[in-house]
């Protein structure tokens, strides 16, 4: 009697041969041949020096940008011949993004800010979703900050805005483009312990870019890329 | 509230300076299209409606469209005649009780007979080229609006002396005369009597206030010098809109020309298309101006947005929503420009239906102005569709950016 086959996990992202090439008078190549996978509750770190091409692979794992060659594949689902519709729905529900700077809408507050996704989605109702955005903003520190807007709150407030809004779907990816990057060193350590806390305690994946190596170092893996092809992929620390 | 039409809100809230000024764009648009139609089409009513009460509804006389073969055509249509004299018909309507009787019993108004001469006045050495029309005072009283333009006495004066006249109010400054004053009328026939002035009429029309002038039937005839003569029936409709139709029944009846108000200022009515048109170009230009500033606010909307869209379609808004949000921005500021422009409208009509003003030709006190919801219904509906056409370009175009190089640009 054989033994029954070890099945592999499913990644929860992965990236096949995928190349970016901007188009042009002369044609920039962005990234080059990535081959990469991201499975659950992983905390990644995409490094590498500025032009190296970290955003662009971030935009390509996240769907907002497509590649020129190779695919992305989303829990073994090829996003390729995704219409414009189902690759925002997949955003909506899969991924969160939490950019270098907060992005949050200027005019709205705080609460209808981490709102905005869920009523998108509309799969909710308002009290719900009301009552969840308090939950995640509550549990980031912003219980008081609620009802202020934006430009009322400081750096690092507003990044845990945008983390709050990035969780606001309860995707299972969070994708950072680097979250900490126009933060002061102890705003920095606030978001980079939220960011440790999604994958340790409530077992996301976080996929961040950053060119700070110490907070690289203290994530689980490493990825880093030199002219826009992987130079190094190395586990950090043993995952949570 | 909707997502679309919350975020569409609170970016035209949010910018009060510019959406004021694409507001107050599409508000003066619509406000002074609305001012224009009501003007363009209360002189047009006001004009019409002079016209219709002026003259008789329909006017039948002894004339016929084609003329009546002669005898010579009848009996010998093989042969072609040259110069013959065509046979001399006796002027008037034959037997004009009866057919006045039949037209009674079926038309949907009334019909009075009356007497056309062309005759000269003359007055204290003056001529003046008239048109002098013999009526019946009761049965004219039932077909025109003579009693209400009677100005210091009544048409009842034509029964007061012999040969009583009422002239057009507009001839006493030709010729100076006056009520009780005594003048000559003569016509090319060579007929001459005296007639006393008893009374004026004012229709509003010079051409009928300065040519034309009443006398019984019978003072008529005897100018025309036929004694029974009737040449015109008059016909008053209960709707003046059915004159054509009708028209064309009694023409058809009686044999004689029927000429509806409609046919005979065919020429004038047929100008107020052309007007109608130029109206309605110069409105749609006034909008399509308006249009513009629409464009620019959304333009400008999008533009500042740029980021924000680049970040809402990040988070999976689609391209179709982010669309829709500034869409329903152009709606709401058509919507907002399309009622302040009603209100701007409606007080601009009212301003200009203050101003008193003259017409050499039609006298008028106040600027005619219609007041219709048509006008307001029309210009709200093509500044929504013209706001709606502005915005959609932008929309469109910032819908379809693409967020990474929008992204990529802000940091």
């Amino acid at each position: 009697m054989s033994a029954l086959p070890q099945t592999e996990p499913v990644p929860l992202i992965e990236a096949r041969n995928v190349t970016r090439i901007l188009p042009g008078v002369v044609p920039t190549t962005l990234v080059h041949d990535i081959n990469m996978t991201v499975g659950d509750n992983e905390f990644v770190a995409i490094t590498g020096h500025s032009g190296s091409g970290k955003s662009s692979l971030l935009y390509l794992l996240g769907l907002l940008d497509m590649p020129t060659t190779g695919e992305v594949l989303i829990r073994s689902r090829a996003t390729a011949n995704m219409d414009e519709a189902e690759r925002a729905l997949t955003r909506l529900t899969l991924i969160g993004f939490v950019f270098q700077f907060h992005f949050l809408l200027p005019e709205f507050t705080v609460l209808d800010n981490v709102m905005l996704p869920m009523r998108a989605l509309g799969h909710l109702s308002n009290e719900t979703m009301r009552e969840r955005a308090r939950a995640l903003l509550t549990s980031l520190g912003l219980a008081d900050h609620m009802q202020k807007r934006p430009d009322q709150l400081s750096g690092g407030q507003r990044q845990r805005v945008a983390v709050a809004r990035a969780l606001a779907n309860e995707p299972p990816l969070i994708l950072a483009d680097e979250p900490t990057g126009s933060l002061d060193s102890h705003a920095s350590e606030q978001v980079f312990e939220v960011l440790r806390d999604l994958v340790e305690r409530q077992g996301k994946t976080v996929v961040a870019v950053t060119h700070d190596l110490s907070l690289a170092s203290r994530m689980d893996r490493q990825i880093e890329l030199m002219d826009g092809a992987i130079v190094g992929n190395e586990a950090m620390r043993a995952s949570g | 509230m909707s997502l679309i039409l919350d975020i569409a809100w609170t970016h035209v809230r949010a910018r009060v300076r510019q959406t004021g000024f694409a507001v107050a764009g599409v508000a003066t648009g619509v406000g002074f299209s609305i001012m224009m139609a009501a003007l363009m089409q209360g002189s047009q009513d006001d004009f019409t409606q002079r016209l219709v009460n002026t003259l008789p509804h329909i006017t039948v006389t002894d004339e016929r469209r084609t003329p009546p073969l002669q005898p010579a055509q009848r009996y010998f249509d093989a042969a072609e005649i040259h110069n013959l004299t065509p046979q001399a018909r006796r002027p008037g309507i034959k037997n004009p009780l009866a057919t006045i009787a039949a037209l009674d019993a079926w038309l949907p108004g009334r019909v009075a007979p009356s007497v056309k001469v062309q005759a000269i006045i003359r007055y204290a050495n003056r001529d003046v080229a008239v048109t002098v029309t013999g009526i019946d005072p009761r049965r004219e009283a039932q077909v025109s609006d003579l009693p209400k333009q009677m100005r210091g006495a009544t048409l009842k004066a034509l029964y007061r002396t012999n040969n009583a006249i009422i002239l057009g109010d507009r001839l006493p400054e030709k010729i100076g005369t006056r009520i009780g004053a005594n003048i000559t009328l003569q016509t090319s026939q060579g007929a001459r009597i005296t007639a006393q002035v008893v009374g004026f009429f004012h229709t509003g029309v010079r051409q009928q206030d300065e040519g034309t002038a009443y006398v019984l039937t019978k003072t008529g005839q005897i100018l025309a010098q036929q004694t029974g003569l009737i040449n015109e029936l008059h016909i008053r409709l209960n709707d003046p809109l059915q004159s054509r139709a009708v028209a064309a029944r009694v023409e058809n009846d009686t044999g004689y020309k029927s000429v509806s108000w409609e046919e005979a200022y065919e020429d004038l009515l047929s100008t107020f298309l052309i007007r109608n048109i130029i109206v309605y170009a110069v409105v749609g230009a006034i909008l399509l101006v308006a249009s513009f500033g629409t464009y620019n606010i959304i333009s400008t909307i999008t533009h500042e947005k740029a980021r924000d869209i680049a970040i809402m379609k990040s988070l999976g808004l689609t391209e179709f929503t982010v669309r829709s949000i500034f869409v329903l921005e152009a709606l709401i500021i058509g919507l907002v420009g399309a009622l302040a422009g009603f209100v701007l409208g409606y007080l601009l009509c009212r301003a200009l239906g203050a101003v008193r003003i003259t017409n050499p030709f039609i006298d008028s006190n106040y600027l005619p102005l219609a007041y219709t919801y048509v006008h307001y219904l029309l210009a709200g509906v093509v500044a929504l569709v013209s706001s709606v056409a502005a915005g959609y370009q932008p929309a469109r175009k910032a819908a379809r950016g693409n967020p990474v190089e929008i992204i990529r640009g802000a940091t």
